[in-house]
């Protein structure tokens, strides 16, 4: 299991990084890094992405 | 770069740099960051803010404002409009700012007052000793550093760090964000003197939809959605914004997109631990009800620069003195509108159509520019009797207010 950040279709807004239970996200200037050892895809970043730029990869 | 100040603050929004603004003015060896290689951009902002209360940070400059405001209208679902005035719309839309223009004024402000600003430049973690925060590990184009400070201000926005890293969780739920979308719009009519509110659960679940004329004909169009109302399998912010656009303003030509999250949880546990505190978005100080966040930003900003210098010159930078020097002033204040605010949208959230229509019907033909908070919020629950019981908070609170302001 993994988290798909879309990096065409990503705003850089951080939506996903403030709503991450575990402190998995982050974002770097203007993009979206994911530590894969924190995050449990649990999808919430995906819920409110307001783009819809965020896969679950089960 | 310096390896040791008196305050770092991670992060050059309006937050950081009124804060670093104010504890340089006080003769503080300040250190202000960005990550980004530009202040100000890009925009995650509607950019709308109100007047008078601007006036209190910051002197007002033309070059970044892009239009001047006298008027809301609000739409029900039924498309039933609502007319407010300045004197009641003031609180949050007065002006439409230039963000890109305005942040770099103020970070430009910071660094007159004596501010070392650095840009391109991210906090990675933090310098923790016993239990007290000490500074932070900084990347500067590739490269990384240990500061030290007495100080740290976390001014790092939605997306905050800084307070986790320091064992504060900032993680906000799904109800406690609103996700948005917004178009800066071009070559549409716009009337330059007046903004817009759509609200409606077919429109805006949760939220609403805003146009704020950007002067030229230009206007910021742009949506707020519930977190907890969005998903994988419903429509995102940007499908609802791209069918408002189709239906009012399918000629128009976007010219920037912008995309944010803005807390909308009401006030967290905790802003301030040993050695730092918690600013702006980053601190979850947005409204509640309208997402603005600048003036709040700005405020915090202000208090804990000047919480800051009490705290160093005091030669304690403990939670407690902080929670003495920032945390009271700010929740005693700001804090307590912004849970206000929170008890207004947890009841409004749950309203469907019908109720939003019936309310606006209720208002349509009230003279807005002579109510007080007291008279719209009885006109309010002459409509719906829930809606008084659902806010008697509120009530009572505003009862307390009209007893103060009489005696």
């Amino acid at each position: 299991m993994s988290l798909k950040i879309n990096r065409y279709k990503c705003g850089y807004c951080g939506a996903c990084v403030g709503v991450c239970p575990k402190g998995a996200l982050e974002l770097v200037e203007t993009w979206v890094e994911v530590d894969e050892s924190t995050c449990i895809t649990c999808g919430i970043c995906d819920r409110i992405c307001p783009v819809g730029a965020i896969e679950v990869m089960k | 770069m310096k390896d040791m100040y008196d305050v770092l603050v991670i992060g050059a929004g309006p937050a950081g740099s009124i804060a670093a603004r104010t504890a340089a003015e006080k003769g503080l060896d300040v250190l202000l960051i960005e990550k980004r290689q530009e202040i100000g951009d890009p925009v995650r902002c509607a950019e709308g803010v109100s007047k008078v209360h601007l006036k209190k940070y910051v002197e007002i400059d033309k070059r970044w404002i892009c239009s001047d405001l006298n008027a809301s209208h609000i739409y029900a679902p039924d498309g039933t409009k609502i007319e407010m005035a300045e004197e009641i719309a003031g609180g949050e839309v007065g002006y439409v700012l230039e963000r890109k223009v305005f942040d770099r004024a103020l970070a430009e402000q910071a660094a007159e007052a004596g501010a070392e600003v650095m840009v391109k430049t991210r906090a990675t973690g933090l310098i923790i000793e016993d239990d007290f925060v000490r500074g932070a590990r900084l990347m500067h184009l590739g490269k990384e550093y240990d500061v030290r400070a007495r100080i740290v201000i976390g001014a790092d926005g939605v997306e905050s760090k800084v307070g986790r890293w320091a064992g504060i969780d900032t993680s906000l739920k799904p109800i406690d964000i609103e996700t948005c979308a917004q178009y800066l719009i071009a070559g549409a009519n716009i009337d330059q003197h007046h903004c817009e509110f759509y609200i409606g659960n077919e429109i805006a679940p949760g939220g609403y939809i805003w146009v704020f004329p950007k002067g030229g004909g230009k206007a910021n169009v742009g949506i707020g959605v519930l977190g907890s109302k969005t998903g994988k399998f419903k429509p995102r912010p940007v499908d609802y914004l791209n069918r408002f656009m189709e239906k009012k303003f399918s000629d128009a030509r976007i010219v920037e997109m912008v995309f944010g999250g803005v807390p909308v949880s009401g006030s967290i546990e905790k802003t301030s631990t040993n050695g730092l505190m918690l600013i702006g978005d980053a601190a979850r100080q947005s409204d509640p009800i309208t997402g603005g966040g600048i003036l709040n930003a700005m405020n915090a900003g202000k208090i804990a620069g000047e919480a800051a210098y009490a705290a160093i010159s005091a030669g304690d930078v403990s939670l407690k003195k902080l929670e003495e020097v920032y945390e009271k002033p700010w929740r005693e204040t700001m804090g307590h509108d912004i849970n206000m605010s929170l008890i207004v949208k947890n009841c409004f959230i749950n309203l469907s159509d019908e109720e939003l229509n019936s309310l606006a019907y209720s208002l349509k033909n009230v003279k807005f520019e002579r109510m007080s908070l007291l008279d719209l919020l009885q006109a309010l629950f002459k409509a719906n009797k829930k809606l008084l019981w659902d806010l008697r908070v509120l009530f009572k609170d505003a009862a307390k207010e009209v007893v103060k302001n009489k005696t």
